[in-house]
């Protein structure tokens, strides 16, 4: 009887466990893109909680005061201006059928850097303002720019200059495609790669504020507000297509092409959980 | 007496270990084919490391010089990384959410 009444309360124990555990589990593997941007937030105010909200744009900058008071200093004459007057200057030249990029934009092109990327339905993809630039270019005639290189970097500078301050403002329709492109967006962002076995949040949400050899590491929340950036380091500017790549070889990964899906949806993870922050790109980086 | 045979068991050991590590062109081939086919496995998993491509790399200019004993060795080098990072794209697939911010 005593072992019998033993069995049942174990029994029970064991059902009420799964019961209590069975939401959990579910909730762990429903998407919610917006719990999903309300707890990355929380994470690094709770972390951080001397930097406002708005100030984790500018990167590692935003980080310590000595830090702050560099890039103070530094935008009084920014590294990246070359690039924003040239980006200027090649967003009104005319192709030569006579067409612009302004004629491939909403808004003519201006003040619009916070809505990319976008989920395209018709398409069923992501995507990225330097993906839409380069299909400009080429739906006019002209050969595409590479990803990683200074062109494209100039040409979305001043796109970003243009919405300096506009905060991020990235949609996901009402279409499972596009909440699958957000899903896989965020495991590429999780997902351990390269001999290092690092994920983009090993150092981004992990170690934010820490060296890494030289460098201090920047948040990962408003992380893509600030592209594209100049980086001392690469005595250049550098697209986010850049950034991305060259993240994926210094952990010993072989990058995926610029603009592959997995870059297209990282990008619309990271830019979704960053919604509201301001654009501050172009940015500068040590 | 006992040292003796000692002495002769690891003097046998190192003739033997020698004649095994004299490897030919065919085991380089083998060796690096495995670590090649290893090596798209990845690809197809889109985790493929620099590393594997260096050390495919090495096992390859040593092959064509001719040192196959370094050869094999790079490939199967190349091989273990490959199979390393089909593990980790594998595990991975689930683990990721150990991480992730909730």
């Amino acid at each position: 009887m005593i072992l019998r009444l033993a069995i049942h309360a174990a029994s029970a124990a064991v059902a009420f466990g799964l019961l209590a555990f069975a939401p959990a589990a579910h909730a762990a593997d429903s998407v919610d893109p917006v719990a999903d941007a309300n707890a990355f937030k929380k994470f690094f105010t709770d972390k951080f909680p001397k930097v406002t909200l708005k100030d984790f744009v500018n990167g590692p900058y935003s980080m310590s005061e000595d830090l702050h008071r560099q890039w103070e200093e530094k935008e009084e004459f920014p590294p990246y201006e070359f690039a924003l007057e040239a980006g200027k200057e090649m967003f009104a030249k005319p192709f030569k059928n006579g067409k612009s990029y302004a004629d491939c934009f909403p808004n003519k092109g201006i003040g619009i850097r916070q809505n990319y990327p976008y989920f395209d339905e018709k398409e069923g993809k992501v995507i990225t303002l330097e993906l839409a630039l380069n299909r400009c270019r080429e739906a006019n005639g002209e050969a595409p720019f590479s990803y990683v290189k200074d062109e494209m970097a100039a040409l979305t500078a001043y796109m970003a200059y243009t919405s300096r301050g506009k905060p991020m403002d990235i949609k996901i329709p009402n279409d499972p495609r596009a909440l699958e492109a957000y899903q896989k967006g965020k495991e590429y962002f999780y997902t351990r790669r390269g001999q290092l076995n690092f994920s983009c949040a090993t150092c981004h949400v992990q170690s934010p504020g820490e060296r890494i050899r030289a460098e201090v590491l920047a948040p990962a929340l408003g992380i893509l507000n600030a592209m594209p950036i100049y980086r001392s380091e690469w005595s250049g500017m550098g697209t986010t297509s850049r950034r991305f790549t060259t993240c994926n070889s210094q952990i010993r990964g072989v990058p995926l092409n610029p603009q592959d899906d997995e870059y297209r949806n990282l990008e619309y993870y990271l830019s979704y959980v960053s919604n509201g922050l301001p654009i501050s790109g172009p940015g500068a980086r040590p | 007496m006992t040292m003796t045979r000692v002495f002769a068991a690891a003097a046998l050991l190192i003739a033997n270990g020698g004649s095994a590590f004299a490897a030919s062109e065919t085991d380089y081939k083998a060796a690096f084919a495995a670590a090649e086919a290893a090596n798209k496995e990845a690809g197809a998993l889109r985790n493929q490391w620099t590393t594997t491509a260096a050390t495919l790399a090495a096992a390859k200019k040593a092959g064509d010089a001719g040192d196959f004993d370094t050869a094999v060795a790079q490939a199967r080098e190349a091989e273990a990384l490959a199979r390393a990072s089909i593990f980790q794209a594998t595990s991975e697939k689930e683990r990721w959410k150990d991480m992730e911010i909730r």
